[in-house]
């Protein structure tokens, strides 16, 4: 595995936070993440209740804070283009702390569950919350074959980069296509296999 | 284009996730009724493709770099309905699994990224392919295509992020398709050179998908035109018709015009906008308008360049350069 980004999900640790139950984790994330969104920012006391328990989650949980801030850092682009609108833009009506502080601790919230909950855990939920099984059943083969494909990816990237001594611009384009297009004709052939297997295992 | 939490009010996040829900229960139902058993496994694999895919950056103008959005290329492939479900997969995969997009804001990403962008982006292509016929007629239809439907779905989230009051109008539609025409391109060009790729390889891969079901392909449009068009009244109309103020009337409308929260800090130009932003959104009507006579050229002379004549609608006989 090469995209270490990805990898994270499967380092299974062990926590308080870990053992609750995946549908009470998600139960009380979405609740927050759904009032946190609805509040109006003069409710000072919910937003540094909600801070208190995410840090306090945080700390239980043992994830790295280091890949936390991280993960927050991804939305600094978004806010800072709501900063420099607003800034410019005394007519509009949004308070760009509002919506900094608001993004913040929702993925904030996603962010401890999705780490502290196994994929499959999510998928129970949603399928006891009756989202319709073909969904369901896409999901979990997205899930399972999205790091090989990566992987894939990565392999047929490492083998292009090795065989081409200086790609021109003219023939950038045509290889990343080349490569997505086999890409593609990879996974459907791996999708008639993995069909086979099912039904060779009872499937319907 | 992901939008994250706390960049959608309420009422936006409710009423996307409304027309989404809808679009992705019709879709659903649409794939149960016409797709084999043997081929629901590659659903899943499509939604896993399509995440490879988006990690392949490629060079915009400017040493910036855009991905694939790829609701377009995938809806070529397999169809506007199983677009609709493998983009939704990847949405709410990248949504919980890698933050990517919010939880609330997760029925506007599905109707941008999957409805919008595969099943307009589905219809124009069609649409063309019924002129041009053959491999060429269909790399020309894609090209132009993907560059449409990238740009609509630009305008369909500034048009939430505005009816949410996050970023007002005047400012989120230039900019978002401004810069969307611009990564329109590359996803045109690299749509229809993967589309074309897989044509070579595997011709059977897409003409299997795009010829069966022919009459109720146009029951399935139509439901979808109905979904997109109620989307675009929504989230669109009120700005496009009174362009300047058009946040205040909604604002007045729906009586939520107290909620006018005060700046922290001094503007830089108070009781005025910027000049010519104003200006701004028509001439970026204008400019979309033209870009896309432009980019259907460019597309046309595409489908000329890559394709040589004589390979009418099969590819075997064709040679590399």
């Amino acid at each position: 595995m090469n995209a270490d980004w990805l990898n994270h999900h499967h380092g299974h640790a062990d926590s308080p936070i870990h053992r609750l139950s995946a549908g009470l984790k998600l139960g009380v994330a979405l609740m927050v993440i759904v009032v946190t969104v609805l509040a109006p920012i003069r409710w000072s006391g919910w937003f540094i209740g909600v801070t208190l328990l995410l840090v306090l989650t945080t700390l239980l949980s043992r994830l790295s804070l280091l890949f936390l801030l991280k993960r927050l850092l991804v939305l600094s682009p978004f806010v800072l283009g709501v900063v420099v609108v607003n800034a410019f833009q005394p007519a509009s009506r949004a308070n760009w702390l509002a919506v900094a502080v608001k993004s913040m601790l929702c993925l904030l919230t996603i962010t401890l569950v999705s780490n502290t909950t196994p994929f499959s855990r999510i998928l129970h939920v949603l399928k006891s919350m009756r989202v319709p099984a073909l969904l369901i059943t896409t999901i979990a083969l997205m899930h399972r074959y999205l790091f090989v494909l990566v992987d894939e990816s990565e392999r047929m990237r490492r083998a292009r980069a090795s065989r081409t001594f200086a790609r021109g611009r003219r023939f950038h384009w045509h290889t990343l296509a080349t490569v997505v297009g086999q890409l593609f004709i990879r996974a459907s052939e791996r999708a008639e296999r993995i069909y086979d297997a099912m039904c060779a295992r009872g499937w319907k | 284009m992901h939008i994250p939490d706390g960049f959608l009010d309420g009422k936006t996040a409710v009423v996307a996730a409304v027309i989404s829900a809808v679009g992705v229960g019709f879709a659903l139902r649409q794939v149960k009724r016409e797709l084999p058993p043997r081929k629901v496994p590659l659903l899943g694999l499509s939604a896993a493709f399509l995440f490879a895919a988006q990690m392949v950056n490629f060079p915009v103008a400017g040493g910036t770099s855009g991905h694939l959005v790829g609701g377009t290329l995938v809806a070529a492939l397999l169809g506007p309905s199983a677009a609709v479900v493998v983009v939704t997969t990847v949405l709410i995969v990248q949504c919980f699994l890698f933050q990517d997009g919010g939880v609330t804001a997760l029925g506007a990403n599905v109707f941008n990224m999957a409805i919008v962008n595969s099943v307009i982006g589905y219809a124009i292509y069609r649409m063309i392919c019924h002129w041009l016929t053959g491999i060429r007629g269909r790399v020309t239809a894609l090209a132009f295509a993907a560059w449409c439907a990238t740009v609509l779905a630009a305008i369909s989230c500034a048009g939430q992020l505005a009816w949410s009051g996050t970023i007002p109008w005047s400012v989120a539609f230039p900019a978002m398709t401004t810069v969307h025409m611009f990564i329109g391109v590359g996803e045109g060009l690299i749509s229809a050179l993967v589309l074309l790729a897989v044509s070579r390889a595997r011709p059977d891969l897409i003409t299997e998908t795009t010829q069966t079901g022919q009459p109720r392909r146009l029951g399935e449009l139509v439901g979808y035109g109905l979904l997109v068009t109620l989307g675009v009244a929504i989230f669109i109309a009120p700005f496009a018709c009174s362009w300047p103020d058009g946040l205040d009337s909604v604002a007045e409308k729906f009586g939520f015009s107290h909620k006018i929260a005060s700046p922290l800090f001094p503007a830089p130009a108070p009781d005025y906008q910027i000049p010519g932003i104003h200006w701004a959104v028509g001439a970026t009507a204008l400019a979309g308008a033209a870009g896309s006579l432009i980019v259907f050229g460019l597309a046309l002379l595409l489908g000329r360049l890559l394709v040589p004549k004589q390979t009418g609608n099969t590819s075997d006989n064709f040679q590399n350069p």
